[in-house]
């Protein structure tokens, strides 16, 4: 098992490795780095003194290092539009997207492996029908559509919620929380909604699937067949038999939740990483589009290793497997 | 082989199916798959259950259970256990006989178990579910069980996952699954057609073996002659979704009173005998949803007689056994004759034999 987990950790550093030097060409070579950060009147002198003091007429090979060893250290540079360091302008913004992501994933997979189960057992009662089709608007709208939609409906016309920010936040230590007041639930809400909605479908229509499946199984037959109870058989025997190929989608689509918050803090202004992306592209900043596309991919990756673990909690024949694949490997 | 189960001490009738009938709604109609099971199980005794494929064996045993696939459900007839009527009950009910007074064996053992749990977990969660039993004695019970079935170190199994058993063991876990809370009844459906032919005689074996400690009653639903032979006290001869013949084993064999019967024990091969090609029986069983209206097998019978076409035979007292056929009415019209059909089947076979070769 050890071994198993040393060997997926350097498979995510090779693709970190991978997504830096993409990030690294874009800082480097979309547009002149010099152009964008001197004035107009800069004379040739003063770029060429700029290009000396930043490393620019260093080898790439010495430059991506360069990059590299400062991205370990959290250190991405100075961003053009706010002047300030990158990593400083992230740190503020990653509490408000973490806590958007985390809210999302909360109702995304509560909701999604509850109503899954709900409409994988009792596939033909109307409520079952009445989600699954329901649900297919999560599935075909796109997500600024749902943002807008419930703010004109939440906002707008009931004017229950807010439409946009994210209310009082309090801090503690470097962390901005508006989880702790009234108004920042409410503002919560709504993008926590739009951006966990797909998600939620996905996984509902997974997990349904998945239960069908199951429940045809001799196991559950044979469960049944011991006298089981009905939620031993549903929760224990069948549910459980789902989760490889949930927890496998789950924990992609809670990657995607981080790197694609984009859209949804823009249609809400939530204040999150996401929107300083957007912000970011609009001034061809590149310091922060860079560091965003490291930071997303870093999410992935550890997300992924997170399912990789998962897996063998899970199911014991994959324990097994693991053991076998270092044996041949 | 038949022992004194039938004569001596008369045992109580432990499973009686009444007349039962299992249906499916479908779109383009209700196909019938049950029509009209009469058996019975007596305390302590093997009840052997054959048939072709599709002849409604599993679907019997399902409908016992209350575990019937829906939309398939019960139209008709009865359903008594232990003196009580069972069919209709609510699932809770149901739920609460299954595992603790009938326990169940299904055909494949490498699917019938939980991939994701430990054998010792199904086995103590089972205990538990029937037993008002703590963690400790559960485990305890349940190393007895592995220990009866035949698990070599029982103790240090129970923390093993399904698949680190072989197919042969993980059949000996469904057993000890099986009689978990004592149960009265087992119906054991096709408990050894998906294992190798040296292990299904072990696993027989074994079955015989705790029954007949215990005192467990079996229903042994199987297309395997051999076995029936073997363990069995009585059969019932399923054909096209009803009984047909029900008798001791001994003279089902030897001298089946149904044309059916009689032709599907013509097709045992013997040692010892030199036989040509062996007999077989012309034709194929109705599919459900086109049973013939009178006698299902007279499509296929060389003894027929139009009042086979025309009017379904109930069961009644063949040559030594009880068989649902019309010979054995007076309303046959040869009776003067009273030839039994052994003669008839004797030719068809040879007939069908020549024809095939």
């Amino acid at each position: 098992m050890f071994s198993y987990l040393v060997n997926r950790v350097f498979q995510a550093i090779g693709v970190l490795l991978v997504v830096a030097l993409l990030s690294f060409v874009i800082f480097n070579y979309v547009g002149d780095p010099i152009n964008n950060m001197v004035g107009q009147e800069a004379t040739l002198e003063d770029r060429e003194e700029l290009r000396e003091r930043l490393g620019l007429n260093d080898s790439v090979l010495v430059q991506f290092l360069r990059f590299v060893g400062n991205a370990a250290e959290g250190e991405f540079g100075i961003s053009y539009q706010f002047q300030r360091k990158v990593s400083d302008l992230i740190l503020e913004r990653m509490p408000a997207t973490l806590e958007l992501v985390f809210v999302s994933a909360i109702i995304a997979l509560a909701a999604g492996i509850g109503l899954g189960v709900f409409t994988g057992l009792r596939r033909d009662s109307w409520l079952s029908r009445f989600v699954l089709t329901v649900s297919l608007v999560g599935v075909s709208l796109p997500t600024f559509v749902i943002g807008i939609l419930l703010i004109y409906i939440f906002s707008v016309s009931l004017e229950w919620l807010p439409s946009f920010g994210r209310g009082d936040t309090v801090r503690i230590g470097d962390w901005d929380s508006g989880l702790l007041t009234g108004s920042g639930w409410l503002a919560i809400i709504l993008p926590a909604i739009t951006l966990g909605l797909f998600q939620l479908t996905i996984i509902l229509r997974l997990v349904r699937a998945e239960m069908l499946e199951v429940l045809r199984t001799d196991y559950i037959k044979f469960a049944r067949a011991r006298g089981l109870s009905r939620r031993a058989v549903n929760f224990g025997h069948a549910l459980k038999n789902t989760m490889v190929p949930v927890i496998t989608i789950a924990g992609l689509q809670i990657g995607t939740l981080i790197a694609f918050s984009i859209i949804t803090e823009t249609v809400f202004q939530w204040p999150g990483m996401g929107l300083l992306f957007i912000q970011g592209v609009e001034f061809a900043d590149v310091p922060i589009m860079g560091a965003y596309l490291l930071l997303a991919a870093i999410a992935f990756v550890a997300i992924n290793l997170v399912v990789d673990l998962l897996y063998a909690a899970v199911d014991p024949r994959l324990r097994v497997s693991a053991q076998r694949g270092r044996g041949t490997a | 082989m038949t022992g004194g189960t039938t004569s001596a001490l008369l045992p109580r009738t432990l499973l009686d199916v009444r007349d039962l009938k299992v249906g499916l709604p479908t779109r383009r109609g209700h196909l019938s798959i049950l029509n009209g099971v009469d058996l019975h199980v007596k305390e302590g005794e093997v009840l052997g259950v054959v048939g072709e494929s599709g002849a409604g064996k599993s679907i019997t045993g399902l409908a016992v259970i209350g575990l019937l696939e829906p939309p398939a459900r019960i139209d008709d007839g009865e359903v008594w256990f232990d003196g009580a009527r069972i069919d209709g009950l609510s699932g809770d009910a149901l739920r609460r006989i299954r595992g603790a007074r009938i326990g169940v064996i299904f055909q494949d053992p490498l699917t019938s178990l939980n991939p994701l749990y430990t054998i010792g977990f199904q086995l103590t969660e089972t205990i538990r579910t029937h037993m008002d039993l703590g963690a400790d004695a559960a485990e305890k019970r349940a190393v007895e069980l592995l220990d009866e079935v035949g698990i070599p170190a029982a103790a240090s199994r129970l923390g093993a996952y399904p698949h680190e058993f072989s197919g042969g063991m993980r059949q000996r876990v469904v057993i000890a699954l099986a009689l978990c809370a004592n149960p009265r009844l087992i119906i054991a459906d096709e408990p050894t057609t998906a294992l190798d032919v040296s292990i299904q005689a072990q696993i027989i074996g074994v079955l015989k073996r705790l029954c007949r400690e215990h005192g467990t009653a079996v229903m042994l639903i199987t297309h395997d002659m051999g076995v029936i032979a073997e363990t069995a006290d009585r059969v019932a001869v399923m054909y096209a979704g009803r009984v047909i013949e029900d008798g001791t084993v001994a003279e089902v064999v030897r001298n089946a009173s149904h044309p059916y019967s009689h032709g599907l024990m013509g097709s045992i091969p013997t040692i010892g005998e030199r036989v040509g090609r062996l007999p077989q029986i012309r034709g194929a069983m109705p599919r459900v949803g086109a049973v013939p209206v009178g006698c299902a097998f007279a499509p296929r019978c060389p003894e027929v007689r139009d009042l086979c076409r025309a009017e379904r035979p109930a069961m009644m007292d063949g040559r030594t056994t009880s068989a649902a056929c019309w010979q054995y009415s007076p309303r046959w019209p040869d009776r003067s004759g009273a030839a039994g059909p052994e003669a008839g089947i004797g030719t068809a076979g040879a007939e069908s034999a020549a024809a095939d070769g």
